[in-house]
C-alpha cells in the first residue's frame, strides 16, 4: 500500500489545486486580495483614509483658525467657489468663521467618537457575547437578559439622560455614553457567532486534546467568530458618527469650543434660508463619512463571507 | 488474545429532556447510550456499526470524555477514566485520541497545518521539547503521506482526503494507544476512502495502535476490523469477530442489516433474500419495553416485550457461539441454504 500513499502525496505537488507554487494565504489575506479588486472598497477606503488624514492634521489643508471669527465676514457673504482651499471657499458662518476650516476641524471629533465608540462597544460587547455564547446555560441567561435590558433603552434617549449628568461634556463623555448604550448589538452578534463556532468539530478536537477554556476561546473561537463582528462594527461606525452629530445638534453632545459637524448644522439651521451653504457643507461631509463607512462594511462583509463566493 | 486496553462496563448516557424556562423540570431522557459493555484489546480494531441515531457517535464522545457518562465505567488499563477531571483527565487524553468524520469542519480554518498538528505539543509540552516541534510536525506529515513542506499551508488549500490525513496526524501527535475513529471516511470519495483506510491500517502496524472504528458502511468495517459490535437504539445487540458477525450473525437486527448491503455481483443478487424491516427506529426517548428491537422483529414473541435479552453467548455450535442479545438467537436459515 505504500505506493498508494506516495501517489496522493504527489498529487498536490503536481499542482492539482494550484497551478503554480504560490505563497500560502490565510483566509484573512484571501479576503484582502479579494477586497483590493472591489471598486466600492477602494473608493470608501480612500475616502476614509482622507478623512483620517484630515482628522489628524487639519492644518495641512488650511492655515485659518476655525475658531477665529471676523464679523466683517458675515454669513451672508456668499461662498467663493472658485477659491479652492481658500478660507472663503465654502463661505463664512454666522460669526464670520471660515466654514471650510470648520468642516476640516470638525472631522476630528467625528472620527475620534466613531472609532472610540466602535472599539469600546466591540470590546465590551464582544467579551459579554463571548462569555454568554461559550458558557451557555445560566451565564447565557443572565448576560442575555442584561443585554436585553440595555437594548430596550433607546440609544438617543438614554444618551440624553446620561450626558445631562455631565456638567461639562467632552469627546470622552460622549464616547462613554454611547459605548454604555451601544454594546448590546455587538454582544448579540458575538454570541450568535460563538454559538455557531463552538459546535464545530475543530473545537471538539481541541477539547479532546485537553485544551483549556482560554486556549479554545482565544485560538479557536475568537478568530472564527470575529468576521461578523468586524462587519457589524464597520457599519455601526458610520451610525455612531451620525449619532454624535445628532447629539451635538440637539445641544446635548459636544459643546462649543469643540468643533463638530453637529454643532455647526445646529447653528446653520436657523439661517437656512439666508445661507443654505452653511448647512450644506457640514451636513454633506457627515453624509459622505457615514456613507463611506457603510460601503466599507458592505465590501468587508462580502469579502469575509465565504458563502457569497 | 492480548489483554484488554479499554474496558467499558454498563456505560450509560442519558440526555435529560426538560420542560419550563426558569425552573427546569426533567420530564424524561433521551437514552442515547443505554448500558453498553465491551472490551478493546491492544492492537486490535473494533468496528462499531449501526444505523443513524443508534448512539455510535455518543458512545465515542463519552469514551473521549467529551460528554460525561450518566453511569457506568470506562476502564483504561484498569483505571476508571470516566469520572476524571483536571490534570488527571488531561494526562489520560494523551492516550486516547480521535479522528473526526468531517475533514472540512474538524480543522480550524484560521490555523496553518503546522499550528494544527503542533497544537497537541503546545497543550502537552512534555511530549516534544520546544525546539523539536517543527521537526516533529514535519515527521507527522511525512508519516501520514503528506509533503512536509506543506507545513505553512491552510486547510482550505487541501482536498478532503488530504485534510483527513492532517486530522489523523493531529490524532497521532501525542502518540496515543487508542484512536477512536468516528466515521473517518464517510465524508470522502470512495477512491479516497481506500487510501485513508490503508493509511490507518499501516499506522496501526507502525505504532501498535488500537482502533475503535465507528462507521455505517458495513464493507469498510469488515475490511478493517478484527471484531465488530452492532448497535441498535443505544444497546449493543451483537458482538464478535468479523467472521462471526458477517457469516454467522445470530441477532435478527444484524441479519437484517447485512441483508441490506448492496451486492456488486448480479448473479449472487438473485440467490439472496432481503429482509425488509417494517417501521422506523423507535425514539430513544421512549424505547420499547424488553428487547429494543422487538417492534420491528419478525421473531418477536410475548417474552421479548417483558424480558430484556442480555448480551450473552447463546448455546449454539461453532462460530455462531458469540455474544448476542436475543432470546431466539440463531443463524439465518435462508443464508445457509443459499450458501
Amino acid at each position: 500500500m505504500p505506493d498508494l500513499i506516495e501517489k496522493t502525496a504527489d498529487v498536490p505537488a503536481q499542482g492539482a489545486t494550484e497551478p503554480k507554487p504560490e505563497k500560502p494565504r490565510s483566509l484573512g489575506s484571501d479576503a484582502w486580495h479579494d477586497l483590493r479588486r472591489r471598486p466600492i472598497f477602494v473608493i470608501s477606503a480612500l475616502l476614509i483614509l482622507l478623512l483620517i488624514v484630515i482628522a489628524v492634521a487639519p492644518s495641512l489643508f488650511t492655515s485659518v483658525d476655525p475658531r477665529a471669527g471676523d464679523l466683517r465676514n458675515h454669513f451672508l457673504t456668499k461662498p467663493n467657489y472658485g477659491h479652492f482651499f481658500q478660507p472663503d471657499w465654502f463661505g463664512y458662518d454666522g460669526q464670520g468663521r471660515s466654514i471650510y476650516a470648520r468642516v476640516l476641524y470638525g472631522a476630528r471629533a467625528s472620527v475620534v467618537v466613531g472609532i472610540c465608540v466602535t472599539l469600546g462597544t466591540t470590546i465590551l460587547g464582544g467579551i459579554i457575547g463571548m462569555f454568554a455564547g461559550y458558557f451557555g446555560g445560566w451565564a447565557d441567561a443572565v448576560l442575555s437578559r442584561i443585554t436585553d435590558v440595555f437594548f430596550g433603552i433607546p440609544l438617543l434617549l438614554g444618551a440624553l439622560v446620561i450626558l445631562n449628568a455631565f456638567s461639562t461634556r467632552t469627546v470622552w463623555s460622549v464616547v462613554f455614553a454611547m459605548t454604555a448604550l451601544g454594546w448590546t448589538q455587538m454582544a448579540r452578534v458575538m454570541r450568535g457567532a460563538v454559538i455557531t463556532v463552538k459546535q464545530q468539530d475543530y473545537v471538539t478536537a481541541a477539547k479532546a486534546l485537553g485544551a483549556g477554556t482560554g486556549r479554545i476561546m482565544l485560538k479557536h473561537i475568537l478568530p472564527n467568530a470575529l468576521a461578523p463582528v468586524i462587519v457589524v462594527a464597520t457599519i455601526a461606525l458610520g451610525g455612531y458618527i451620525a449619532l454624535e452629530a445628532t447629539l451635538s445638534f440637539l445641544g446635548i453632545g459636544l459643546q462649543d469650543p469643540t468643533i463638530s459637524w453637529g454643532i455647526d448644522i445646529n447653528s446653520a439651521q436657523k439661517v437656512i434660508r439666508e445661507a443654505p451653504f452653511a448647512l450644506f457643507f457640514p451636513a454633506g461631509m457627515l453624509s459622505i463619512t457615514v456613507l463611506a463607512f457603510i460601503m466599507l462594511g458592505d465590501a468587508v462583509r462580502d469579502a469575509l463571507d465565504p458563502k457569497l463566493r | 488474545m492480548a489483554e484488554p486496553i479499554l474496558e467499558v462496563r454498563n456505560l450509560v448516557k442519558h440526555y435529560p429532556l426538560t420542560q419550563g424556562v426558569l425552573f427546569k423540570k426533567q420530564i424524561g431522557a433521551v437514552k442515547a447510550v443505554d448500558g453498553i459493555s465491551f472490551e478493546l484489546h491492544k492492537g486490535e480494531t473494533l468496528g462499531i456499526v449501526g444505523e443513524s441515531g443508534c448512539g455510535k457517535s455518543t458512545l465515542a464522545k463519552v469514551l473521549m470524555n467529551l460528554e460525561r457518562a450518566t453511569a457506568g465505567e470506562v476502564l483504561f488499563k484498569g483505571e476508571d477514566i470516566s469520572k476524571l477531571s483536571g490534570a488527571a483527565l488531561k494526562a489520560v487524553r494523551r492516550n486516547i485520541q480521535m479522528v473526526f468524520q468531517d475533514p472540512y469542519t474538524s480543522l480550524n480554518p484560521r490555523m496553518t497545518v503546522g499550528d494544527i498538528i503542533g497544537e497537541p505539543f503546545e497543550i502537552h509540552p512534555e511530549v516534544a521539547p520546544k525546539g523539536d516541534r517543527r521537526k516533529a510536525v514535519q515527521d507527522l506529515l511525512d508519516v501520514v503521506g503528506l509533503n512536509p513542506e506543506y507545513i505553512n499551508r491552510y486547510p482550505h488549500q487541501f482536498s478532503g482526503g488530504q485534510r483527513q490525513r492532517i486530522g489523523i496526524a493531529r490524532g497521532l501527535a501525542l502518540k496515543p494507544e487508542i484512536i477512536i475513529c468516528d466515521e473517518p471516511v464517510s465524508a470522502l470519495d470512495v477512491s479516497v476512502q481506500a487510501q485513508v483506510i490503508n493509511l490507518l491500517e499501516q499506522l496501526q502496524g507502525e505504532f501498535d495502535l488500537s482502533y475503535m472504528f465507528i462507521a455505517h458502511d458495513l464493507s469498510i468495517v469488515r475490511h478493517i476490523s478484527d471484531r465488530v459490535g452492532v448497535m441498535y437504539l443505544g444497546k449493543m445487540v451483537e458482538i464478535g469477530s468479523d467472521e462471526q458477525i458477517y457469516e454467522h450473525a445470530t441477532h435478527p437486527y444484524t441479519q437484517a442489516l447485512l441483508s441490506a448491503v448492496p451486492v456488486p455481483d448480479p448473479t449472487g443478487r438473485e440467490g439472496r433474500e432481503r429482509i425488509i424491516l417494517s417501521g422506523d427506529i423507535p425514539s430513544p426517548a421512549n424505547p420499547p419495553s424488553g428487547c429494543r428491537f422487538r417492534t420491528r422483529c419478525w421473531k418477536a414473541e410475548e417474552r421479548c416485550s417483558t424480558e430484556l435479552p442480555l448480551l450473552a453467548v447463546p448455546s449454539l455450535e461453532g462460530p455462531a457461539a458469540h455474544e448476542s442479545a436475543c432470546h431466539f438467537a440463531a443463524e439465518r436459515e435462508v443464508e445457509q441454504s443459499a450458501a
